[in-house]
């Protein structure tokens, strides 16, 4: 598996890895440095063939660029945290777990990764999906809808927040994709969607702490502003 | 290691002195808010960064949108460039490429869900490229290097860089076993970056 997977450090240099693959390559290299820095050295290559098509843009764009940023706050640096040689230790014990969780946080939050040297950055600014599985307060559901699978709910009131866990959902066909919903007052809202046949956390997108149950559906790929199927699973919050 | 080339800056580089600006610099300054050096960097960078979208998502309205958010998104990651890690101008082209192939890919999904959705794109006009002092010295070293592959390498790596497709779509579209087009990709990028002397 490993070597297979090492395989695909060009495909993902030049972002031919479709969602799933990108999620476990990504997870593979927190743990390889062997990839990681064959990737580092193809993204050089990728970047060369880019030289091939210069092209000036409108001289408008500039303009708006320009303008763009003056908006836009720069994020501040990653700072190495201050660690005992203790902990350091420990973690290097289990860094398949670490790595692991990095990455299904950093799916659980749902950000686009754009970055290529996103792990120093997964540490620090996604680590939702932990967050909610780990809180105190942290509330369960669990449902097996009939195409197969089961689907695990945990919401943290305190957190406002809650992440799907889904396991052996039916495949589904190219264009659909599983929707997550959240009712308020009766009414469903996005909640985001579940990536593939969702082997990884999912963070809920919206006020789950207040909504009165959560739902997936079967939606196109693309989403939909309300469900257009009836849910597959659904799943009631107790009210305070 | 090996140190890395020196950059391969916008500003014109051949006749007369070049004046390249050190982009991993501007970067840094980027990162404490420094407009003017982003603005030094937009204009080194820009007709790479439009070049790249253009040829990607083809359409030029959604490559100067491509590029109006691969630049901010430039703009507020600069201080997690890593000088130890690759070039800046890698670091940067990797941004603006996969902006643009989640463009056409979330084009594509949209396009799936309503067929009644036709865009008429204009055609670019490629002579308007400014950079042609640029482009004429190291466009001809790239598309050397590029002759340095094999011509399925060189297929396969073009479909995926420029074309935005998956090594499988590329496999289904080459007629190759699932698995022969990522082995092609990755052999096609090993090629280019030893010939070309980038990378580690």
């Amino acid at each position: 598996m490993s070597s297979d997977i090492h395989a695909l450090s060009g495909a993902y240099a030049v972002d031919a890895l479709d969602d799933i693959e990108r999620a476990q390559f990504e997870r593979h290299l927190a743990e390889c440095d062997t990839c990681r820095s064959e990737v580092d050295s193809l993204l050089e290559a990728s970047g060369v063939l880019a030289e091939a098509v210069f092209l000036a843009p409108p001289a408008a764009l500039r303009d708006r660029v320009l303008a763009g940023i003056e908006t836009v706050r720069p994020l501040p640096p990653v700072v190495a945290p201050v660690v005992s040689l203790d902990t350091v230790r420990r973690k290097r014990r289990f860094p398949a777990l670490v790595a692991a969780a990095a990455v299904v946080t950093l799916i659980g939050a749902g950000v686009a990764v754009t970055q290529p040297w996103q792990d120093e950055t997964t540490q620090i600014t996604l680590s939702a999906a932990d967050r909610v599985l780990q809180a105190p307060d942290a509330e369960t559901w669990t449902k097996s809808p009939v195409t197969g699978g089961t689907i695990k709910v945990t919401r943290s009131r305190s957190l406002n927040q809650a992440v799907v866990e889904a396991k052996g959902l039916a495949t589904l066909p190219d264009g659909k994709t599983y929707a997550l919903w959240l009712q308020h007052d009766g009414v469903m809202i996005p909640a985001g969607l579940l990536s593939g046949e969702g082997s990884l956390p999912v963070v809920l997108e919206g006020d789950p702490g207040s909504a009165e149950a959560t739902a997936v559906s079967i939606e196109p790929a693309s989403g939909s502003l309300h469900p257009t199927t009836f849910p597959i699973a659904t799943f009631e919050f107790e009210q305070v | 290691m090996d140190p890395l080339r020196p950059e391969a800056a916008g500003a014109p580089s051949i006749g007369g002195a070049p004046v390249a600006p050190d982009l991993s610099e501007l970067l840094k300054l980027s990162a404490r808010g420094d407009q003017g050096a982003f603005a030094v960097l937009y204009d080194a960078m820009a007709a790479r960064v439009y070049g790249l979208a253009v040829r990607v998502v083809r359409d030029p309205a959604q490559a100067e949108e491509v590029t109006q958010e691969a630049f901010l998104e430039i703009w507020r990651m600069a201080s997690r460039y890593d000088v130890e890690r690759g070039s800046a101008t890698a670091w940067m082209l990797t941004i603006v490429h996969r902006k643009a192939v989640d463009r056409v890919r979330s084009a594509e999904a949209a396009t799936r869900r309503d067929t009644t959705y036709h865009s008429q794109n204009q055609a670019v006009d490629h002579d308007s490229t400014a950079d042609a002092a640029h482009a004429s010295l190291e466009a001809r070293r790239v598309r050397a290097a590029l002759h340095s592959l094999t011509a399925v390498q060189r297929e396969a790596l073009e479909l995926a860089y420029f074309g935005g497709y998956t090594h499988t779509e590329v496999a289904t579209m080459l007629d190759l076993p699932v698995g022969t087009a990522k082995t092609r990709i990755r052999d096609g990028l090993i090629r280019l970056r030893d010939t070309m002397g980038v990378g580690a």
